[in-house]
């Protein structure tokens, strides 16, 4: 039972394949690379279904499919342009996994990969270092005129260049720990209330009337989270594209 | 059962102090409570100890879902939408064609019409002027035979006339012939009487 509220645990990764080792480092397929190939196995799957029939008038199915595709397809046009269209796949792949991993997680006894910031921060770390690498092949080094602005007085433009590096180096800290921080803050406060329920109902009959209040908060809190996991997922697309713009497009 | 969750909670917060002591390369454990395990920290997502192999199965799974995407799952999905637009815009182009053809229809339609009207009123105009040449040439003949029997006419009346004065001049010498015998006795020709007569009219 202390299991079952330790609000914790639910983050606790098991091997399930495995001990492997490459170069020293433990590789073992776990519960949270499970989930992980559950998501890409689901979004290949209902993706492909959408489009396999490929009717003129589309069904729900297909509906769904077309309306995911257009979705970011029009993120990535609205915010990156006609130029964007190259990162169109990996901005879909990007919110489709996220939005995968982060909805598996409302599902009881499911793992939730976004719940790890070694994921999340990953994924935010290899936006930034594309955002990085897309800009100079682009623009070579005046890319880096992004760091300074035009048109501020030369006495503060070192401050303000200071500023810029640091804003653009917290880019991945932020678009990282954003995603962790949501989804794990969201599951351990749902298993809170949760287990307030468990606990106060297993007090007799006031503990029962007593549970009523957390359990209609974990109700209001799961919907809350199904609209979080969807935001976060939104947000950390459509911070992918914004950052990607700097790469393409440099205003400064 | 509130009490064994504080205790859980309790093993879990001392963890990282006592846990150095466990060999910490240790792998594949973490199915009981994180009390238990200790040698990698208390909270998971801040255990170091997995990330290695979360970031491997996140390469290899990102690496995969970004392929099946970018190779299968999308262009598919673009080419369903593509043929769509293109159904949507070639039954759009068909349906501006067609209009302009009934357009061109209507058009041809009224051109012919007038046609048609114009036609009608120069046969009309035609028809009209050629009724009334018609009625002329008849009217102009008929009043050419009246004038002409009407001359006849007049010419019969004068020469009845003349005649009529003939006869009148010869019954008035006979006449007087007649009336001179009588009167006289003697007999005069019916010659002399009339050129007494005609010596009379002078």
């Amino acid at each position: 039972m202390a299991q079952g509220i330790d609000p914790i645990h639910q983050f606790q990764l098991h091997d399930l394949a495995g001990p492997w080792n490459i170069a020293g480092h433990e590789i073992s397929f776990t519960n949270s690379a499970l989930f992980m190939g559950i998501a890409v196995g689901l979004i290949t799957v209902i993706l492909l279904a959408a489009a396999a029939r490929g009717a003129l008038v589309p069904g729900r199915l297909q509906s769904v499919g077309e309306m995911w595709y257009e979705f970011v397809h029009n993120m990535v046009q609205n915010v990156l342009g006609h130029e964007g269209k190259a990162f169109f796949p990996l901005v879909f792949t990007i919110f489709s996994f996220v939005l995968f991993a982060n909805m598996l997680g409302m599902f009881p006894y499911f793992f939730t990969v976004t719940s790890h910031v070694v994921v999340t921060a990953s994924l935010a770390v290899f936006v930034v270092a594309l955002v990085v690498v897309v800009g100079i092949a682009k623009h070579g080094l005046g890319w880096f005129k992004l760091f300074v602005p035009s048109g501020v007085p030369l006495v503060i433009l070192p401050f303000i260049s200071l500023i810029e590096v640091i804003s653009f180096l917290s880019r991945p800290v932020s678009l990282g720990l954003r995603l962790f921080g949501n989804m794990l803050a969201g599951h351990i406060v749902l298993k809170v209330f949760a287990g307030f329920v468990v606990l106060l109902g297993s007090m007799g009959l006031g503990g029962i009337i007593g549970s009523i209040a957390p359990l209609g908060m974990a109700v209001a809190l799961t919907a809350l989270e199904f609209l979080v996991a969807f935001l976060q997922a939104f947000v950390f697309a459509i911070l992918t594209c914004v950052y990607l713009n700097d790469a393409l497009h440099t205003h400064h | 059962m509130s009490q064994s969750t504080i205790v859980v909670a309790e093993a879990t917060t001392e963890a990282p102090a006592e846990g150095e002591a466990p060999a910490s390369g240790e792998a594949g454990h973490t199915t009981e409570g994180t009390a238990a395990e200790g040698g990698h920290g208390g909270f998971p997502p801040m255990d170091a100890h997995t990330f290695p192999s979360q970031i491997f199965w996140l390469v290899i799974f990102f690496g995969l879902l970004y392929l099946l995407m970018s190779k299968v799952a999308l262009p598919k999905m673009a080419a369903v939408l593509d043929k769509r637009h293109k159904a949507i815009e070639g039954d759009l182009a068909k349906a501006s064609a067609l209009k302009h053809e009934t357009e061109a229809a209507i058009q041809h339609y009224e051109k012919s019409l007038a046609d048609a009207r114009a036609n009608a009123q120069g046969i009309a105009t035609e028809t009209r002027s050629k009724i009334a040449d018609e009625i002329e040439a008849e009217r102009s003949a008929l009043e050419k035979t009246l004038s002409s029997k009407l001359a006849e006419a007049d010419s019969r009346i004068s020469a009845t006339k003349a005649k009529a004065m003939q006869d009148v001049h010869e019954v008035a010498a006979e006449t007087a012939a007649e009336i001179v015998s009588e009167l006289t006795g003697h007999k005069v020709s019916k010659e002399h009487a009339a050129k007494a007569i005609a010596g009379l009219k002078g």
